[in-house]
């Protein structure tokens, strides 16, 4: 080990400031001052710390610093590394770090999910391994039967992360129960829900955790097959992904005769080509076999007819990353976390207007309140809460007056706030609803696929009427047409996609129906954001 | 200067050694789908013809499958491909009026390429970067956060010099 450690926090954010050029940058300057045998760079995802810059950490020096630039990497080096004075205005003030850090965010979240996501290099397998990594696949192999793994797994009241809370344990036993020569395991990493991105960090932070995941399952089902089939646009996560697949087979974790147990699983990439219908899981199974992702009728569902018409289970990303804890710990310890009906945490996107931007993992049944105000620090320059989306584009609005409904499986159903993904999409009044309304129909417009009338047809309807809405020429019946559209397209399309229109279609318009009124009635849009185009009345001649 | 025939034999040829690496099976298109537009930048009428002979299936599936999915294109893009979020996080923090400020500055329509080919906007939904909303894509990898509509004529002068 070399006497000095620089940690730098790669993550989805910090890579998008430059987090891995300053890697390069930092390794080249270091070889070029000779301080490659005193100095040590790991890469590491988030450190929870949020700053405007990439987070460096200097250890035993224990000095943080936010960097911006390859000048402010230069300055770390010459200064810091070379000549053990610390840059003084790059420095992260040790006070914001202690609060933030330790007080808010370590304490208060618990994490399962994402125990390992900024401690740990995530291309190192060995990393993972050390953090009790395939302890949980070894003692699945040696100690237990794949009834015993169905039963733990059911026991723990695991429910799908995708965001419809199907029980994960029942999904596996109905796969496990069909006789078939082929069965297959599939992950579901097409995280295309506008405003949610926990996927991705837990792909680039901890890919192990899927990979030991799948193959428990494909142990627990009888499967030898595993797909992960993740979004073209996430090339970070395709990355890591590929790599873990790499070193878990040199390892022997994947392939064949895994671990000397005589189990045989082999895992494969696949990536989307930009189609938000391709979550849904039918479409997803559709374009692995190469074809165009629109849904298939069901039933039959997947468990029994599913990729290439085989039994198949396929769970999102954040679920499978559950399993190894709860093989380790026991069901009993995972629903110690959360609510009776929906046991564990839950890995949310908090995005919009609030202060800290980022992923928080929290029990089930933690309220949007404290989401926003304990986790998020607020609302940017103190302003007021407004309207909050969460769960999703598919999820719900809500305002200020639901802020207190614990977020869980069952708080859809009992308050009208849809947990989905996890999305918390925070909005001040300078927002408007009807302007937000618009932009969420549009998404689905474009994003139907077309195969079934009432999703292609109502999209597109509730889009003009919200057009006129937006410019001031709307109808009072209009908001009637929007919710039988919202009614019409949940009864009668085909697939999730459509199916869920009726939630942010129906949520906003009678949470927010003062606003959609004021715009029938009023000159001028409320919030400022509409423009107004008045229709000029044809003059009659007289 | 190359002779573009050549040029394009000798990307078919890089294209076929692909598919025979993975295997030609219906279940691929995709796969080789993605490789044909990475190789030759959108996805002609030929080049969709070479795949379906390669893979065995009518071209009539693999033009279905290449008009679906959004990624893919039937015409040349555009060197520079920029990409504007309008996902409702990227879009209630002002991604509309950054995707105005590119359409004004370049003086095109989205998915048009600008007059002389060079720069190619596409408004997407979500690239999974909403804490950093609103989120601008230039290329595959060059991501800009916190974008506001004055920093787009410096985005755009970066990429002037692309070849």
């Amino acid at each position: 080990m070399k006497p000095m450690l620089v940690l730098v926090s790669v993550d989805s954010n910090s890579v998008l400031l430059g987090a891995k050029h300053f890697v390069n940058y930092l390794k080249d300057l270091i070889g070029k001052y000779g301080l490659q045998d005193t100095v040590d760079v790991l890469e590491t995802g988030t450190m929870g710390v949020y700053t405007q810059g990439v987070v460096m950490a200097i250890f035993p020096d224990d000095v943080y610093y936010s960097v911006r630039s390859t000048e402010d990497v230069e300055k770390i080096v010459t200064e810091h590394l070379l000549k053990g004075r610390s840059v003084l205005s790059l420095e992260i003030p040790k006070d914001r770090l202690k609060l933030v850090v330790e007080k808010e965010k370590v304490s208060a979240e618990t994490r399962i999910v994402l125990r390992n996501v900024g401690s740990i290099d995530p291309r190192s397998i060995d990393e993972y391994i050390a953090r009790d990594g395939y302890f949980a696949l070894h003692k699945v192999l040696s100690e237990m039967r794949p009834q015993q793994v169905l039963e733990c797994v059911k026991a723990s009241g695991l429910r799908g992360r995708g965001g419809a809370g199907f029980p994960t344990g029942l999904k596996w036993e109905f796969t496990a129960k069909v006789q078939a020569d082929q069965k297959y395991v599939v992950c579901n990493a097409d995280e295309g829900e506008p405003g949610t991105f926990k996927d991705r960090l837990i792909m680039e932070g901890d890919p192990h955790s899927v990979i030991e995941a799948m193959t428990i399952c494909g142990y627990a089902v009888g499967a030898t097959k595993g797909y992960i089939y993740i979004r073209g646009e996430y090339y970070g996560s395709v990355d890591n992904i590929q790599k873990a697949i790499k070193d878990a087979y040199e390892y022997g974790f994947l392939g064949k005769d895994i671990m000397g147990s005589g189990f045989d699983f082999d895992l494969t990439v696949r990536l989307g080509a930009g189609a938000y219908i391709c979550g849904e899981e039918t479409a997803l199974l559709e374009s692995i076999e190469g074809k165009s992702g629109r849904p298939r009728l069901k039933p039959p569902y997947p468990p029994t007819n599913g990729l290439f018409g085989k039994p198949t289970v396929i769970n999102n990303v954040e679920t499978f990353a559950n399993i190894p804890q709860i093989i380790l710990n026991g069901p009993e310890w995972f629903k110690s976390f959360g609510t009776a009906g929906s046991p564990g945490t839950k890995v949310y996107s908090l995005v919009g207007n609030v202060v800290r931007r980022g992923i928080v993992e929290v029990p089930m049944g933690t309220t949007v309140r404290d989401l926003i105000y304990r986790f998020g620090g607020g609302l940017v320059g103190g302003k007021d809460l407004y309207m909050v989306q969460t769960g999703g584009t598919a999820g719900t609005f809500i305002g200020i007056d639901k802020l207190d409904a614990p977020l869980d499986y069952d708080s859809f159903k009992n308050y009208g706030v849809s947990i989905g993904s996890g999305v918390i999409l925070a909005m001040s009044d300078e927002v408007c609803p009807v302007d937000v309304a618009l932009n969420t129909m549009q998404f689905f417009a474009h994003e139907s696929c077309g195969k079934c009338t009432p999703c292609r047809e109502g999209t597109r309807l509730a889009v003009q009427i919200l057009e006129r809405m937006s410019k001031g020429q709307g109808k009072l019946e209009d908001l009637e047409t929007l919710k039988q559209i919202a009614y019409v397209t949940q009864e009668a399309s085909l697939c999730g996609l459509g199916q869920s229109i009726n939630v942010p279609l129906l949520s906003i318009v009678e949470n927010f129906r003062n606003d959609f009124i004021e715009h029938l009635k009023a000159s001028s849009c409320p919030h400022g954001v509409c423009e107004f185009i008045k229709i000029q009345k044809s003059k009659v001649k007289t | 200067m190359p002779d573009l025939c050549t040029t394009g034999e000798r990307l078919l040829n890089e294209l076929d050694n692909y598919i025979s690496s993975i295997g030609a099976k219906p279940d691929k298109l995709i796969s080789v789908l993605q490789k044909a537009q990475e190789l030759f930048g959108y996805l002609s009428v030929e080049v969709q013809q070479h795949i379906a002979d390669a893979l065995d299936i009518p071209v009539s599936q693999v033009y279905g499958v290449v008009t679906f999915y959004n990624f893919f294109s039937t015409k040349p893009k555009g060197k520079v491909q920029i990409k504007v979020c309008l996902g409702t996080a990227c879009y209630v923090k002002g991604g509309d009026r950054v995707f105005e400020r590119f359409l004004e500055e370049l003086g095109t329509k989205p998915e048009e390429p600008t007059k002389d080919g060079h720069f190619f906007i596409h408004p997407v939904r979500c690239l999974g970067a909403c804490s950093m909303a609103p989120v601008v894509l230039v290329g595959e990898k060059d991501f800009y956060g916190r974008v506001k509509p004055d920093m787009v004529p410096r985005i755009i002068e970066k990429y002037k010099e692309v070849k």
